[in-house]
This record gives structure tokens, sequence and C-alpha cells, in this order.
């Protein structure tokens, strides 16, 4: 298969070989897990347990509300201990609606039934059986799975990407999801094939990982439909618009999504997901994270349940050696910094990262000297030096003007930069702040749309009353005129 | 027939030409900023801020007869949009803006506060506890004068993930 090539773009070190060859351990859950209802795009889930209650694994904990949005289900079996806010897996360290699962130890399923053959469904009804599994993007993306094949579907695209690049730094846990299980994976996509109705799937891998190559190269052997292709290692293949042009040479119109060129991209974590809930009737409750970092005693791959706080994840991986300089959730070049150990891995998280002085390279910024280093790495062909110049003088129009909403915060431009700005904090605070325009332009017009209704009202009820007293008089002027009227005939 | 509608259209154009004229050559001269400061204030004339209308505020806003806190149903959003029009610095313009809060220990259902609330974002009945529906607030303040037992506040809307965003980094070479 012919390749293409992206623009711009950076060879961070990998440092993937603290965990590369570390096989996946299946984490027992702990004794306290922490669920957060909101770990998708949208609305947040809505519970369907109550505190007190106690639920088998695999059981329904929260019901996805709205069309934008994700069930959430018990990791293990044990008693709902309380549902209330809990520090979210977030840099700002603000609290999610969560709920606490005690675990009992038993680890016991809820009764299953398995699909005879998914198959035999309709390609809606495995979008529904996606949803019910409270599956979403598991590359970091969060968005429901089920929403994204079927407005995929109705968009006819020719191709499914399955994204194996895994082009962050330390993240091994795809690499070894594909070496290992690359049978689940390659079923995963022939269902996801079957929802959209699409012809073709490319499994894209970075040319790093010889060994996922070859094992996903033989799970796929012989299938028409579905085939490996290896990517050059260059950050962010990984990213859904650059893997989409490494393999069609297609740009994503800017403002538009990657279907538009006719490819849907999914992870391969993802794939893995669609397989266990269709063929398993495993909902999403464990996923394969990192633990990787200079701080970490023993870097691995843990199949870990979703709600288990980072301390757990870092003590079953030996605990932490010396001082964590940063820690991170994902990988060193888009993850978040966390304010605390005490929060919860959800479906999102790849890995958690627990960085020393000498690998986060704590650096003090100095004063741009224009040298262009940022708009040669930039994959989206934009100038960071322009929009962060805007945005440092809160000029958000200029900043829009040059961008700033094609810009995936992938952090090449940071990785780049001799002067260490924070450039993509920098888009960060500029698309926040500009939010933050939007939303009280928005409260200020329904504060207008209020105060009408409100006068309106007033002015109706100032109507009722005056209509209601001289109804009142006409009233007693009739009974005046009858009375008088009897009074005569009398 | 023929000379009735021809009479009518010809005496229709002509005063419309004069009345066309009349708005080119007889236009009053007002402060373009009246008209923009007229578009940021809430327009339903309710005279609270004791000019007649939003047209007559906006007015003495330009003219800097009034402060840009005159409009009690705009609130702090209102106050901060036309500081920022005028060009003049507020001190209680930074910071998150201000919600009404009612201490549910401490109400005691008087219903005085809802029929002040110019955004009906007060709810309760008489010898019920009341509440505030926070998205609809515009921190105005109204109700807290009324409060007999202190239990209504203005308090700084909390923070939550949808409108936290990442600060603007602090620079040691200023910029």
């Amino acid at each position: 298969m012919k390749l293409f090539d992206f623009w711009g773009g950076v060879h961070p070190a990998g440092h993937k070989h603290l965990s590369a060859d570390q096989p996946i351990r299946i984490m027992p859950p702990p004794a306290r897990l922490q669920i957060p209802l909101q770990q998708h795009t949208g609305l947040p889930a809505l519970p369907v347990v109550k505190v007190g209650e106690s639920v088998c694994k695999g059981q329904l904990l929260a019901r996805g509300q709205g069309a934008v949005s994700a069930s959430v289900h018990a990791p293990t079996s044990g008693t709902i201990s309380a549902i209330g806010d809990f520090t979210a897996p977030h840099v700002s360290g603000l609290p999610l609606p969560t709920i606490t699962l005690d675990s009992d130890g038993e680890d016991r399923w809820l009764d299953r039934e398995p699909l005879p053959d998914p198959f035999a469904l309709v390609p809606e009804q495995i979008a529904v059986h996606i949803a019910e599994a409270g599956i979403v993007g598991m590359g970091g993306a969060n968005f429901p799975a089920a929403l994204k094949l079927n407005k995929a579907r109705q968009a006819k695209v020719h191709t499914l990407a399955v994204n194996g690049a895994e082009c962050e730094p330390y993240m091994t846990c795809d690499d070894r999801l594909m070496r290992e299980r690359a049978a689940g994976i390659v079923d995963g996509v022939r269902l996801m094939l079957y929802a959209l109705q699409a012809p073709q799937a490319v499994i894209a891998i970075e040319d790093n990982k010889p060994d996922a190559i070859i094992s996903m190269t033989a799970a796929c052997h012989g299938d028409p439909q579905i085939r490996v292709v290896v990517v050059p290692s260059r950050y962010p293949a990984g990213s859904a618009k650059q893997l989409i042009q490494l393999l069609t040479g297609l740009e994503t119109p800017a403002g538009g999504r990657g279907t538009d060129t006719g490819v849907l991209v999914h992870n391969v974590g993802t794939a893995y997901a669609v397989h266990r809930a269709l063929r398993q009737a495993h909902p999403l409750i464990s996923r394969i994270v990192t633990i990787s970092g200079g701080a970490v005693a023993e870097p691995q791959n843990l199949e870990a349940p979703i709600g288990a706080l980072v301390e757990d994840l870092l003590g079953f991986c030996g605990g932490v050696n010396g001082e964590i300089a940063k820690l991170l959730m994902g990988g060193p070049m888009m993850g978040q910094p966390l304010p605390s150990r005490q929060t919860p891995m959800v479906k999102g998280t790849n890995g958690v990262l627990a960085l020393t002085a000498a690998e986060a390279q704590l650096t003090t910024p100095s004063p741009c000297i224009r040298c262009g280093r940022c708009v040669d790495a930039c994959p989206m062909g934009l100038m960071p030096l322009e929009m962060s110049k805007r945005a440092r003088h809160d000029d958000l129009d200029g900043a829009l003007a040059f961008g700033l909403i094609d810009c995936i915060s992938c952090g090449s431009c940071a990785y780049a930069c001799p002067s260490h700005i924070p450039l993509v904090q920098y888009f960060e605070y500029a698309r926040g702040a500009l939010e933050a325009q939007e939303r009280a332009e928005q409260k200020s017009k329904e504060t207008r749309r209020l105060l009408e209704q409100r006068q309106a009202r007033l002015a109706r009820a100032e109507q009722a009353k005056v209509e209601a007293a001289a109804k009142r008089l006409a009233e007693k002027q009739r009974a005046k005129a009858a009375k008088a009227g009897v009074g005569v005939a009398a | 027939m023929i000379a009735a509608v021809l009479s009518l259209t010809i005496l229709g154009v002509f005063c419309g030409w004069l009345l066309g004229l009349a708005a080119r050559y007889l236009r009053v001269e007002t402060n373009p900023l009246n008209e923009e400061l007229q578009q940021l204030l809430p327009g339903v004339n309710c005279g609270q801020c004791g000019f007649p209308g939003c047209a007559g505020a906006a007015e003495a806003l330009a003219s800097g007869k009034a402060p840009v806190t005159l409009c009690p149903p705009g609130g702090q959003p209102l106050v901060q949009a036309l500081a920022a029009k005028l060009g003049v610095t507020v001190d209680a313009a930074s910071g998150p803006p201000l919600l009404a809060h009612i201490n549910e220990a401490t109400c005691i259902g008087c219903a005085h506060c809802s029929p002040r609330c110019p955004t009906d974002a007060i709810i309760g009945a008489s010898k019920q506890i009341h509440g505030v529906i926070q998205d609809a607030c515009i921190g105005c303040g109204l109700c807290v004068e009324v409060c007999p037992t202190e239990c209504l506040q203005l308090r700084p809307a909390t923070l939550t993930l949808k409108t936290w965003y990442w600060p603007k980094p602090a620079l040691s070479f200023g910029g």
C-alpha cells in the first residue's frame, strides 16, 4: 500500500523499552474503586444503583443519558458505599460525580449470555450492543464508540483505520495488546466493519513495534478485508487526522471531522473492547494501562479495573523510587499533569507516568527568538509562534484567525521550541477564554429572554386583574338590575 | 381608473422621496455610542435605573452621568461588558461572577426575595425553603437586600470541569 506523508512532526525519545517487554499483568481489584460518572464526551451517566446496594461484576451502575453519553458498569462485585463527588483525573483536581464501590473480594460476575452469532444481527444492533457495553474511544478521545460508528455508517465511510501507531513516548499498552491479544482485536475489527458496512480495514502500526506487526499480520492472514500497514515512527502519526493523511494523502478540512475524508479511525483498544462486549458480554470495566517512568519501581503494563486509584496502580508496580517530579495521566506529550495520586483511572486512561526530575526536564521559558522551529514541527501546518503571541496579549480573535481551532494540542511545537515556551498552554488558555466569552454571551442572551418573559408575565397578570375587576363590576350591576327587576315585578 | 392608479402612484413616489430627503437632511445627530450601549443593555425598559428606559440609560452612560453599575437586572456580566466598552475600571470586575446563594438552614420561606428577582431565578413558595437556579441568576443582589434572615448571600460561582481552563502561563521575562 502506498503511504503518503504529513507535514511536520517530531522525534521524541521513545522510552518504550521500560515497559515494552513486560507482559500484561491482570491487576486484582483494589479494596475500593472510585468510578466517575463522566468518563466520556457528553452528558454524565445517571446512577441506577443506590448507596448500600450490592452489585455484581459487570452490572450496570449508571446509564448514559441523551444522545452523547456512555453507560458505566461495575468493575468488580461489592457494595456501593457512596455516590458523590470525587477528584477527577484532571489537572485542575476539581470534583466529578463518582460512584464509590467497596470490593467484596469475590469478583463475582453477573449472569452473562454471550450472543450466539453477532453477525446474525443487523448492523444497527451491533452499535446498540456496543453502546450498552459503555464503550468509548480508548485512544484518549473518549467519544462514545457506538455513536461514532453510526455517524460514520451514515456518512458512508469506505475505510476503517485501526490505530495501533501508539506514537506517544513511554506508552506500550497498545503494543502489548497487539502482541498478546491480536485475534481479539481482529475479531473486533471485523465486527466494527460489519457495523459500519464498510469494505475494508487498515491496521496501522509504527515500525518501532516489530513484534506487534508480526502478530497482527498473522491474526488477519487470509482475510481480504483487513490488512496491516507499517507506518514510519514519527510523532504524532497516531493522531487521527495525521493517520488519515499518512494512509490516504487527504487532509481533514479545517473545522471538519476525519470522516469527511471517508476514513473512520478507531483505536486497537476500542476494537478489543468491541470484541469482548459482543463475544463475551463483557462490558468496558477494565483496560490496559502502561505504568512507567523513571520513578516507578517496576514499570509494566496492567489490565486494571476502571476506577482504580493512581496510588493503587503505582503500589501494584512496586511503589515509587525516589521523588516524583511530574505525575502524568497519559504520555509526556499530551498527558494531563495530576495534582494528586488519589485520582481514579478511567476508560480513556492509556497510562500513568511518574517522571523523575531528570526525565521531566522542568525548564524556565525564555523569550521567543522567532526561529520558526515550531512552524516546522506543527503537523497541522499552523504557526504556533504567531498564535501564542496573540494569546499572550489576549488578542483571542487574532489567535483564532491563525487557526487556533485547528490545533490538535499534540505538543510538537512546545517540544521543538528552543526557548521552552509553554505554547500548548497558551493555546489551551486562549481556547478556554474564548469558550468563557461564548458562555457569557449566551448567558446575557438568556438573561434578556428571561427579563422579557418576566415582563410579559407581569403584564399578563395585570391584564387579568383588570379583567377580573371589570367582570366583578359587571356581575354586581347585573345582580342589582335583577334585584330591581324582581322588585318591579313584585 | 388608469388616472386614479397613476395619480396615487405618483403621489406615493413623491411622498416617499420627500420622506427620504427629510431623513437625510433633517436627521438629529446622536452619539453612535448610545446605540452600541443600548445593544448591550437588557432592553426591557424596566426603569430600575431611574432613567426613562434603556435608551435613556444608554444616553446617561455615554455622557458619563451614570455609573456602569446602574442596571440591576444586567448583573455582573453587564457591568463587565459596559466597563470594557467604556474603558473604565470596576473594582469587583475580577474573579468569577457572583451568584445568589440561599442558606437553607436559615431560610424561613417569607417569599420576599422571589418577586424581586428580575430573571425569575428564585423558586419556592410561601413557607417553603427557597432555592436559586444558578444558570438563571445574574448576581444583581436585589434579593439580598430584602432577606430578613440574611440567608441570601452573593457568592463566587463555583468552578466546574466545564468552566475551568488553563491559566495564561506566567513568564519571568515579562512577555
